[in-house]
């Protein structure tokens, strides 16, 4: 009987990896939304943050599209 | 079309068989909504009522995008050259009735192994030990069963804890409202996931018995209404909402803030989408409840209500073998031909309004699934011992 050790191993580290990613940069986008309204209810120009923010959603939804991307065979065969 | 003009030659077997297969299908939408979902509803994120609606369409949307699942049932786990629709008929009861009961006293268990248990049982009685292919079984279905909870459980671990990490800084609403849209995303890749692999177990076993009557050439691709039909069949399970399993999975395993939501689903989505990449037929239950539990444990260890994991973990290692043993009574009696088949039928359908009836005594809907009357006193006392 034939185990695929390594297939398996690949699918920990990868879905690890691809898991604790998204909901990091996710995290410093909504930490990036709040500052930037702190910042604007104080008088502030909050464009680099909004910014921040928006660069980081911008990576998960990449992450999302790729990932229905994998669910459609026809897109990469 | 010739699809249709196939359809003519079918036999009131075969009929049966896709009816009883579709009635799977349907079970597995309802058993199943509870894995996408349950957590957006927990945290509020999602009304009920549109979540089940957003996880239907998905379901049946998935359907439509891949056929890799169905193949390896229809040419996998077992010798197609020896099954009959009888055999598989037995099967689908094994795990119809496996599915109800389980529904019946909420327990999120594998949609996916009760199929597989029901069909190795009755192929087991019905065409001998040869016709399973266990080395199949072991290594495309009971690894990925032990491994693939373990994994999403430490991506969640890590992914909740680090999420709480990062953005203890931000301010209340929009730390709620910034995962709780995440949460939706990530729910509904969940469902899209969900769709393509659990709809695609239903198209392989209907592709399954059409091989066996020679409709279709062995190893052949689900023709286009039995995509269309598994697809809705699944979608409008899930949109029935399993409220019961729901209320498990969302409320009474652990409470759950939208972070650990968004934390549980994406970790749910990556788990599921790079192990279908590689053919694994993973089970979506097993991986959410997996996330499910590490988010509880990311956030705060003494929230876990191990009696419930417990409980959840006890009926996944039944699944597969009492499905199994249904499965195989069932074949012993449906393989003696038409009058074992019409007996077999009768009694689950007996057997499924029974469990109805039961059920309706202490409903679970869309209005009462965040209550929870006996477990709320635990949950009380855990709140006051915090």
């Amino acid at each position: 009987m034939h185990i695929d050790w390594t297939a398996l191993g690949e699918v920990a580290v990868v879905s690890i990896g691809v898991a604790v990613g998204v909901v990091v940069i996710f995290s410093l986008g909504v930490l990036s939304l709040s500052r930037r309204e702190t910042i604007t209810e104080r008088g502030g120009d909050g464009t680099v943050a909004l910014t921040g923010a928006v660069l980081c959603f911008a990576a998960c939804a990449a992450v999302v599209l790729y990932g229905i991307y994998l669910i459609i065979p026809q897109l990469h065969h | 079309m010739t699809v249709r003009g196939k359809m003519t030659h079918f036999s009131l077997l075969v009929d049966v068989v896709i009816i009883t297969a579709l009635a799977f299908d349907f079970t597995n939408g309802f058993h199943d909504t509870a894995n996408a979902m349950a957590t957006s509803i927990a945290t509020g994120a999602l009304r009920p009522k549109v979540a089940v609606l957003i996880c239907g369409v998905f379901n049946l949307a998935g359907a439509f995008l891949s056929t890799k699942v169905a193949l390896t049932i229809s040419s996998g786990i077992v010798n197609d050259k020896l099954v009959t629709p009888a055999i598989i008929f037995a099967g689908l009861v094994g795990a119809i009735l496996w599915n109800l009961a389980t529904w019946l006293v909420g327990l999120p268990s594998s949609s996916s192994h009760a199929l597989f248990g029901g069909l190795i049982g009755a192929v087991w009685v019905g065409a001998g030990i040869n016709g399973v292919h266990f080395d199949q079984v072991i290594s495309k279905i009971l690894l990925p069963a032990a491994a693939s909870p373990i994994i999403a459980g430490i991506a969640a671990l890590i992914a909740t804890y680090l999420a709480y990490r990062i953005s203890r800084p931000a301010r209340e609403g929009s730390f709620t409202s910034g995962f709780r849209h995440g949460q939706t995303i990530s729910a509904s890749l969940v469902s899209l996931a969900h769709g393509t692999n659990d709809a695609q177990k239903t198209m392989g076993v209907i592709t399954l018995t059409l091989i066996s009557t020679g409709a279709l050439a062995s190893g052949s691709n689900p023709p286009y209404w039995v995509i269309a039909s598994a697809g809705l069949a699944i979608g409008l399970g899930t949109y029935t909402g399993g409220w019961r399993i729901i209320r498990t999975m969302g409320n009474r395993l652990t409470d759950i803030a939208p972070p650990q939501g968004f934390a549980a689903e994406t970790s749910s989505a990556a788990v599921i989408l790079s192990s279908a990449n590689l053919g694994f037929a993973l089970s979506t239950t097993h991986v959410v409840a997996g996330s499910v539990l590490g988010t509880g444990l990311g956030r705060r260890m003494a929230e876990v209500r191990w009696s419930v994991a417990g409980q959840m973990a006890l009926a996944w290692l039944l699944t597969l073998p009492a499905a199994a043993a249904v499965g195989a009574v069932s074949a012993s009696v449906a393989v003696r031909g038409t009058l074992g088949v019409v007996v077999i039928g009768l009694v689950a359908l007996a057997v499924a309004v029974a469990v109805y009836l039961v059920s309706r005594r202490e409903p679970v809907t869309a209005n009462n699934v965040n209550d929870l009357p006996p477990a709320g006193a635990e949950r009380a006392a855990l709140r006051t011992a915090a």
